[in-house]
């Protein structure tokens, strides 16, 4: 994120921050936290920088600190900087089983990157994950919200194609298009 | 063939959609249910033997007949759709496919314990499942089946699903709410329950999403029809989710007390090992039960078949037994390196360790190091007799389960598969290091 960027949300993100703080009781609108962190994610560049985290501190009337903890405790919080496509490759036991390791081994080379860091075009991040509740179609990995499953070298290939082609701006897990009423 | 309660119409071609499912006798069960005393649907379902569906089997009908109602005092359904526990794909299948049986199940089981307001946490990297059950509640609420004066009965009820960020721990009840609540996922030390403190300090239900969906049939076709499916005090149908090396893994609704051999083995479920290989060991009930050898999977230790349910698979206790778990059944030919698959494991429990509890936060790390030591091939003797060491001092001495989850695992490896850990550690020249695993499609190893 440049520097002089405006720290706000959208308008559309707004509206439905405050759709969602209204589905909690009275008082607990700190309950809303994990969603808008994901929304702030979708907002800027898919990932929380500490200002935007004092950001969403200030929408919902709570402590930054109490922004920090919760996210530096979830997984798929980004405290760095990140691609444009964020790759989750599942690396547990039952993607194990089925050749996880030739995935993120292949992506490597691929990427030119090793996991968890940033390929040298700003396209993509290589991330391994634990369990993503789609062992019966391993292997698989995850890009914003989409699952790619039963995952070959060609399949691989094709969605990176397709990623370089097509993605423009950074996908985040909760997608832009998603966040307008 | 077993009976398709959940899943009977998983295949009609746009069933996530609120005219097909109703098309499909969708949300008569609701009515039905609207017109009965809410105590009376909390008797159905203790007389169906419902047990809880996430892992514990906790019968459902108790757990909901221990929620207090003091005056004044909001009460909640919390839909625990934290799926995460390795092996288990189900309720994401469930929700994808068919959001509305979910809706249903919810609104049924919130007029019942008299809750107003209810939530389904779903584990945040399921967005897209999200969405489809945020839609699915939207157009609920435009056909009047949530919101105020749900058909006319005057019962309100408010239905919001909250996305979590990715921990696995939140699929402990109490770490949910506290998730829930936007903390980070702490579980808390019980007692209280959250029977009697919940999210918010009020009295709270969390239901994993099989039983709230099994609350539908149970509901429309009682509680005594329900329970003559099954064995013994499995009833019912249990939704299995395989994996691993099967020829045909997925999905399978099945009635409890189906042979674990029919099960891998018949074209009608797995159709057996890929490749034709043999079967070394599974994994029945999600990462966190103990791995059993296939001798010992297919038969229990007095040699009875081995059934699909809860009393059988455990037959035995731990030490030639495991557990029904969640249903998340993960098959290993005869190649598969159990202490490489252990270790996947072992890595598993120390990423999603809390860190509340020392044993389970410095033991789950201590764990995965030795397993790396070993499999490295500088492992010794003493290691594999540390690692049973370690393994001993975690379970039972950690405020939630994730600290057993992750003991019982390496427990049942060096019990069942011992000379296997001794052999990385008296020919480590023999370890293969590409045979650790499964290739993807033949590859050229020289891709990767």
């Amino acid at each position: 994120m440049s520097e002089n960027k405006e720290i706000k949300f959208s308008e559309d993100a707004l509206a439905l921050v405050s759709r969602i703080i209204n589905r909690y009781p009275e008082g607990r609108q700190k309950s809303a936290l994990l969603p808008v962190l994901h929304i702030a994610q979708a907002e800027f560049d898919g990932w929380l920088s500490p200002a935007v985290m004092d950001y969403v501190a200030s929408l919902l009337n709570i402590q930054s600190i109490e922004v920090y903890e919760v996210a530096s405790f979830y997984s798929m919080f980004n405290l760095k900087p990140v691609g444009k496509c964020v790759v989750e490759v599942c690396r547990t036991g039952p993607c194990w089983l089925m050749g996880a390791e030739d995935i993120v081994k292949y992506m490597e080379k691929k990427l030119g990157v090793k996991e968890g860091g940033t390929s040298a075009d700003g396209m993509f991040t290589l991330k391994t994950v634990e369990c993503l509740a789609s062992c019966g179609t391993a292997p698989m990995m995850q890009i914003g919200e989409t699952y790619h499953e039963n995952l070959t070298l060609q399949k691989i290939d094709d969605i990176l194609d397709g990623c370089r082609n097509n993605v423009t701006e950074p996908i985040a897990h909760w997608r832009k298009n998603k966040i307008k009423a | 063939m077993g009976r398709k309660l959940l899943t009977e119409h998983i295949n009609v071609p746009g069933i996530r959609n609120l005219d097909t499912y109703r098309k499909h006798g969708g949300y008569e069960t609701l009515k039905k249910a609207l017109g009965m005393k809410p105590e009376d649907i909390v008797e159905e379902v203790k007389k169906s033997g419902l047990r809880g569906r996430g892992g514990a089997g906790f019968p459902t009908g108790m757990k909901w007949g221990f929620l207090a109602k003091p005056e004044g005092v909001p009460r909640y359904l919390v839909c625990n759709a934290d799926e995460s526990e390795p092996g288990t794909f189900k309720d994401r299948y469930m929700m994808e496919f068919l959001p509305h049986l979910l809706i249903e199940g919810m609104a049924i089981g919130s007029f019942a314990l008299g809750c107003r307001t209810s939530y389904i946490y779903i584990r945040g990297e399921l967005m897209y499942v999200f969405h489809i059950l945020q839609e699915a509640i939207d157009e609920a609420y435009a056909a009047g089946l949530l919101g105020k004066n749900i058909l006319g009965t005057g019962f309100d009820f408010d239905l919001n699903v909250h996305c979590g960020g990715g921990a696995y721990i939140c699929g402990e009840e109490t770490a949910l709410i506290e998730s829930l609540e936007g903390k980070r996922g702490n579980p808390r030390i019980k007692p209280p329950f959250p029977a009697i403190k919940g999210v918010w300090g009020c009295p709270t239900v969390v239901n994993n999403v099989e039983s709230i969906m099994a609350v539908v049939p149970i509901i429309r076709d009682g509680g005594d029809e329900y329970a003559k499916i099954g064995i013994g005090k499995s009833t019912g149908t249990k939704l299995i989710s395989a994996c691993g090396h099967l020829k045909k893994p997925g999905v399978y609704e099945i009635d409890l007390g189906l042979p674990v051999e029919e099960f891998i083995y018949s074209d009608e479920y797995c159709g057996g090992i890929r490749n034709d290989k043999k079967l070394k060991a599974v994994v029945a009930g999600g990462s966190s039960v103990p791995i059993l050898p296939a001798e010992l999977i297919l038969k229990t230790a007095a040699g009875e078949p081995r059934l699909m349910s809860y009393e059988s698979l455990s037959d035995g206790g731990f030490a030639s037994g495991t557990m029904l778990g969640s249903g998340g059944f993960i098959a290993m030919d005869e190649d598969t390196s159990i202490v490489k698959n252990l270790y996947t494991f072992t890595r598993f429990y120390h990423h999603e360790s809390c860190g509340q509890c020392s044993p389970c936060r410095e033991g789950t790390g201590w764990m995965e190091k030795l397993l790396h030591k070993i499999l490295d091939g500088h492992g010794t003797l003493q290691d594999v007799d540390l690692l049973w060491e370690i393994q001993s001092k975690i379970e039972g001495k950690t405020i939630c389960p994730l600290g057993d989850a992750a003991a019982w695992p390496v427990a049942s490896a060096i019990r069942h598969f011992k000379s296997e850990f001794e052999e990385y550690v008296r020919n480590p020249q023999n370890i293969q290091k590409d045979r650790h695993y499964y290739r993807v499609n033949n590859i050229n190893p020289e891709l990767v």
